[in-house]
């Protein structure tokens, strides 16, 4: 006999539902699965098998053929073993078709029947509810994605045998209570109010999170770069409810969910290493997988000793960094990840960290110059923030002139900049700053008679190309919009001067 | 001028030791270089030459002093040596250039080759406004190491004195002193900071009895026996200086040295807002009374009044 169920296989961050079919007929006894799969899938049979003796069924000796529609995706991972079993159990008529008919399943296999845990179950379970399945079937251990699917009746088995019962008698297994950790609550969250003194990378923290603005550190070893860095997440405005879902489904497929709830509430921030490959900072494997530029997504990509990362992890950045995204083109298919992040780069002043003080520097020009052409034009040209980050000074670190404000205070700032920008750029369908084109720009960056005078005299004076004047208004509007002010003034301007990036200025 | 600058041409000319043309100085001493290339004009040897020396990773300070004293110099028709290297050497020649003298630039590479390329508008500039481009070596010659040690001789036999403006305690610019010193020609050195790694050699050269360059007016009597300052041309006073700007920009101004300062720094001793001493720097950065050497950083600009604020 012939059945059918369904399940869903993830590609990059799509899923697209599978069908898998089951065929139980006469013929010489064997099991075949068919369907593009791969190894691990095919190697289902085997645990599908046992499984099903170890609860009491024995498969027939009848000729068994699996197909995994449609057969030209390929299909990877351990996710088909229950509905394969699920599929034969119906063929075999152990199961009622009825009720499961508009179900969805996932779930590895043990040998002993116990239904084990798989990746990506959220963006299935929003695939289901999409296309109007009725409800699921999920490993209890995936749990907690199900509790954020809401109007979707999510059924979570630990065996075998608690599917059996709910396929036979309708029985719902009862929810195991997730050792009860609920929020991490235990944990600090670090907060600006920590960092003493640094009033300039405060500031340019501000400016960078509320404009969505890329931003370059540079300082001695030890002056607080890093330290800032991890602090942005908590000033950049809280996740909605949409961006929340849209992460927490990344972070599904990565198999990265936080171990208490299956959705992020908190912006990331991935600190990747600089010895990383370009295939684990942007994605890639055959079946492409998401780098940490896609983690990083709606949150913050940290990358230390930005100048030592090698220069083609570097300049792969690029076509992410423009477009918000990155597609990876592998044999078998094209995906496209999100990689909506904010780039903070830290790095060095110079080899020895203490230019531009001649007392301690030991750098030549020739080190300096070699330092700095790591990196690339086009690379810095993306950044549109420089912070010159200076070693903490004594009386700082004892009496702190930093300390009053704390991150919620400069996330308030961040919030309010941000509506601005959000409620301006309704029709043109970003939210940042950062990502005005220079063709908009006249239209939403309107100039005092004075400031326009001013940037005419820098754009000659400081020797600015094209790109470094866009950058520098893109800059003075989220300063305006920090001061809630339509119209940008010359303060704001200077000041946006002020951090401009090295290269802007031909020097 | 405009015809002189033509004039300059691009042509390179070699001129053997037995040409007239072949400079005079160049004749006293032994191992002189059989010939020149010569790109543009030789310096005049009616008119006062200086050769101005010094590290090529300079302070901001020692940009200051070198732009300073050769525009001073420039504009009482000194005429500026140096070899175009970085630092030093291309402010030296810039600051000539910005006091509409002469300068000329002896090379350790062929004359036709400019090194270090980043000083390729210098290079121009000499040429358009006739000074010239020295060099023993044939033309296409490549930058060697050793070149540059041994040039140096030819610098400071063409000039009347060697202003070192600053040096590290071994540092390549004291060669040059060395040469002088075997040439007997006079010696001065900018003085600076005690415990500043950059002015080390010029603190130790003063100690063994090297003149005191503490203003350009000390040079230019040592050129001219006496020397007496334009009445003309009034120096402008701290005050008047001062005048011109808002209160806030003269907070922040008397707040800036010769070296760097960090702009927290700055925010903190004018006790002005961080924001708006970023913006004042920015807009005195413009003006050009503020010189940023590094991002986040800024001291004074060469267009600094000598009088102290």
């Amino acid at each position: 006999m012939f059945c059918r169920c369904l399940s869903a296989a993830n590609y990059g961050v799509e899923t697209v539902p599978v069908y898998v079919e089951a065929d139980v007929s006469d013929g010489f006894p064997c099991f075949t699965i068919v369907g593009y799969a791969g190894t691990q899938v095919k190697e289902a049979q085997e645990r599908v098998r046992t499984a099903l003796r170890n609860i009491g069924i024995r498969l027939p000796p009848k000729r068994i053929t699996i197909n995994l529609f449609p057969g030209n995706l390929r299909k990877e991972g351990t996710r088909f073993d229950l509905p394969i079993a699920v599929a034969i159990l119906m063929a075999m008529e152990k199961i009622p078709v009825q009720g499961l008919e508009d179900f969805l399943f996932l779930g590895e296999l043990h040998l002993d029947g116990t239904v084990g845990m798989v990746p990506g179950v959220l963006p299935s379970l929003i695939l289901a509810k999409e296309s109007g399945c009725s409800g699921c079937v999920i490993p209890a251990g995936n749990l907690k994605e199900g509790r954020i699917i809401r109007d979707l009746q999510v059924i979570g088995v630990s065996t075998l045998s608690d599917f059996l019962a709910f396929a036979r008698e309708r029985v719902i297994p009862p929810e195991q209570e997730t050792a009860g950790k609920g929020e991490k609550q235990g944990e600090t969250v670090p907060d600006f109010s920590e960092i003493r003194g640094q009033e300039a990378l405060k500031r340019v923290s501000v400016i960078a999170a509320a404009g969505f603005h890329n931003l370059i550190l540079s300082g001695p070893p030890g002056s607080g770069k890093s330290m800032a860095a991890k602090r942005i997440p908590t000033i950049l405005p809280p996740l909605t409810e949409e961006e929340s879902m849209e992460l927490s489904g990344i972070y599904s497929i990565a198999g990265l969910l936080p171990e208490n709830s299956g959705l992020l509430t908190q912006r990331p921030f991935q600190a990747p290493h600089h010895t990383i490959s370009p295939s684990a900072l942007c994605g890639g494997g055959r079946i492409p997988h998401p780098g940490e530029i896609t983690l990083a997504h709606r949150g913050v990509l940290f990358l230390d000793e930005f100048p030592e990362l090698k220069p083609a992890t570097l300049e792969m950045l690029r076509q992410p960094l423009e477009e918000r995204q990155i597609t990876i083109a592998r044999l078998e298919s094209t995906c496209t990840f999100p990689a909506e992040f904010l780039l903070v780069a830290a790095m060095n002043p110079c080899p020895c960290g203490y230019h531009p003080d001649k007392n301690r520097c030991t750098c030549t020009m020739h080190d300096l110059r070699k330092y700095r052409q790591k990196l690339s034009g086009p690379i810095l040209d993306r950044i549109d923030l420089r912070c010159d980050v200076q070693e903490v000074e004594y009386q700082d670190l004892k009496t702190g002139s930093g300390g009053q404000i704390s991150s919620a205070d400069m996330q308030q700032q961040v919030i309010h900049a941000a509506g601005i920008q959000r409620e301006r750029y309704k029709k043109e369908g970003w939210l940042f700053n950062s990502e005005l084109r220079p063709e908009a720009m006249e239209r939403y960056c309107p100039l005092t008679e004075e400031a326009e005078r001013l940037l005419s005299r820098a754009f000659t004076t400081l020797g600015l190309s094209a790109r470094g004047y866009h950058r520098i208004l893109k800059l003075a509007r989220t300063i305006a919009d920090l001061d809630q002010e339509e119209i940008i003034g010359t303060v704001h301007i200077s000041e946006a001067i002020s951090y401009r990036s090295r290269g802007q200025n031909g020097k | 001028m405009e015809n002189r600058g033509r004039s300059a041409g691009e042509q390179l000319r070699y001129i053997r030791k037995q040409d007239p043309e072949y400079p005079e100085k160049l004749s006293f001493y032994d191992r002189m270089p059989a010939g020149l290339y010569v790109k543009g004009n030789l310096p005049d040897p009616e008119k006062k030459t200086v050769a101005m020396v010094g590290a090529r990773n300079c302070s901001s300070y020692g940009r200051t002093q070198a732009l300073q004293f050769a525009e001073q110099l420039a504009r009482e028709g000194v005429q500026i040596i140096s070899g175009l290297a970085y630092g030093i050497d291309a402010y030296s020649h810039q600051g000539a250039l910005k006091g509409g003298g002469k300068t000329f630039a002896v090379l350790g590479c062929g004359a036709d080759i400019c090194y270090p390329k980043e000083n390729y508008l210098i290079y121009e500039e000499i040429l358009k406004t006739g000074g010239g481009i020295l060099s023993e070596y044939e033309p296409g010659t490549p930058p060697l190491g050793w070149h540059f040690p041994i040039r140096n001789r030819v610098i400071s036999a063409l000039a009347d004195l060697v202003l070192v403006v600053e040096a590290r305690k071994k540092s390549g610019s004291l060669i040059t002193v060395e040469y002088a010193l075997e040439q007997g020609k006079s010696i001065f050195a900018v003085p600076g900071r005690v415990g500043d790694s950059c002015s080390q050699g010029c603190n130790s050269l003063i100690a063994q009895g090297a003149g005191i360059a503490w203003n350009p007016e000390v040079v230019l009597e040592e050129l001219f026996g006496s020397w007496k300052e334009r009445s003309g041309e009034a120096k402008q006073s701290g005050e008047s200086f001062l005048l011109r700007f808002s209160e806030e920009e003269r907070a922040v101004l008397r707040v800036l040295q010769t070296t760097e300062l960090s702009l927290e720094r700055i925010s903190a001793e004018s006790h002005l807002e961080l924001r708006t001493a970023a913006t004042v720097l920015t807009m005195l950065s413009l003006e050009g009374v503020v010189y940023c050497p590094s991002p986040g950083y800024y001291c004074r600009s060469e267009d600094w009044p000598s009088e102290e604020l």
